[in-house]
């Protein structure tokens, strides 16, 4: 039996041998249970050895396989080739991010905007609870638990027009934990937060175009995270305006 | 907390979106389609007047016309920005955006009120 085949156009670029990237085609079985992250593993190990991408878990938990798959930001490991047969299916790297090498993104930039949103508990008084832990209870957990869910894909950052318009823009998921943080019971760190992010390259750049939600694997629905955060910004302020005198 | 305009003009377009999403679809359902296809009996002139006359009903038309009017110039202002790529001149499209919102809103006070 002849097995039936599908086109990948993969986007390379080899910084020491092109100026310029260029798409290279590869045909791959098209198996019913392969996901596109199966067919770049199929290629690396039987047609070309010299491609290189990202990868870790192959189950959706790592993060690390985000690409753009016909122009959208997926995981590649949760991204059936079915979906696009008879093909071909464009693979490129993230968009909106330096380009390192093939489907290989420079991630420095998402991951310094992640450590300066504190992502942490913080307490004021440095201290553990009375009995060396925190009570939470379940409804507690369920207030923060949707924001916690972020596995840090990037896609958010790659489907947000605004990143890729504004590169100062804090970002989707950043912005997501740090709510995860501040809406948790134990943290109270909401006011340095609100102090970073409520700056002209937090909070207020979001447009609510929504796509970040829309690609999300995880379903933290960062968008909404921002329009809480902006709804907790903007009650600062007007406090802050009408009572100058109070303690924020 | 840094002092800066931007959670105000939010403000004002949220409530303008609020606003503007529950009366606007009323209106349009009664002088675009309703009226014109006489499903409802259209009021005369008189009588409209009369009921603009009362004040609650004067506040409420210049609330919808003006947050409205900032809705509109704070969604303008994002699209002039980042969907005509014109980031430089973010101070004109600003006043000029913010501007005319106040400067409706000040005239229709000025009609209403």
């Amino acid at each position: 039996m002849s097995q039936e085949k599908i086109t990948l156009e993969v986007f390379r670029f080899r910084p020491e041998q092109e100026d310029n990237p260029v798409f290279q085609s590869y045909e791959v079985p098209l198996r019913k249970d392969w996901v596109v992250l199966d067919a770049l593993n199929y290629i690396k190990d039987y047609l070309d050895g010299t491609l290189s991408y990202r990868w870790s878990c192959r189950m959706g938990v790592c993060g690390s396989c985000g690409m753009m798959v016909n122009g959208t930001p997926v995981l590649t490991c949760a991204t059936f080739l079915q979906k696009f047969a008879p093909g071909p299916i464009r693979v490129e790297p993230l968009s909106n991010f330096p380009v390192v090498r093939d489907l290989v993104i420079e991630m420095t930039d998402f991951m310094e905007k992640l450590k300066k949103v504190k992502p942490w508990i913080i307490r004021k008084d440095n201290q553990e609870g009375p009995e060396g832990e925190f009570i939470q209870t379940p409804s507690q957990l369920a207030d923060y638990k949707q924001y916690s869910m972020c596995i840090n894909c990037m896609l958010c950052y790659s489907a947000c027009p605004v990143y890729g318009l504004e590169p100062g823009f804090t970002g989707p998921a950043a912005i997501a934990l740090a709510q995860r943080y501040n809406m948790d019971n134990r943290d109270e760190g909401q006011e340095q937060r609100m102090e970073l992010l409520s700056t002209d390259d937090g909070i207020w750049q979001c447009t609510f175009v929504g796509e970040c939600s829309e690609v999300c694997p995880k379903n933290v629905d960062p968008a909404g995270a921002i329009q809480r955060y902006k709804v907790a910004g903007a009650t600062d302020w007007w406090k802050s305006f009408l009572m100058p005198w109070a303690k924020p | 907390m840094k002092k800066h305009s931007e959670p105000f003009w939010w403000t004002l377009f949220g409530a303008g979106g609020a606003v503007s999403a529950l009366f606007l679809p009323i209106l349009i359902f009664l002088t675009g389609i309703a009226f014109p296809l006489g499903w409802i009996e259209v009021p005369s002139y008189d009588l409209l007047q009369k009921w603009i006359s009362i004040w609650p009903a004067r506040i409420l038309v210049f609330v919808i016309v003006s947050l409205s009017l900032f809705h509109w110039a704070h969604r303008f202002r994002f699209t002039l920005y980042e969907g005509l790529q014109l980031q430089n001149y973010h101070k004109i499209i600003a006043i000029f955006c913010y501007g005319s919102a106040i400067a409706v809103s000040v005239y229709s006070f000025y009609v209403l009120i």
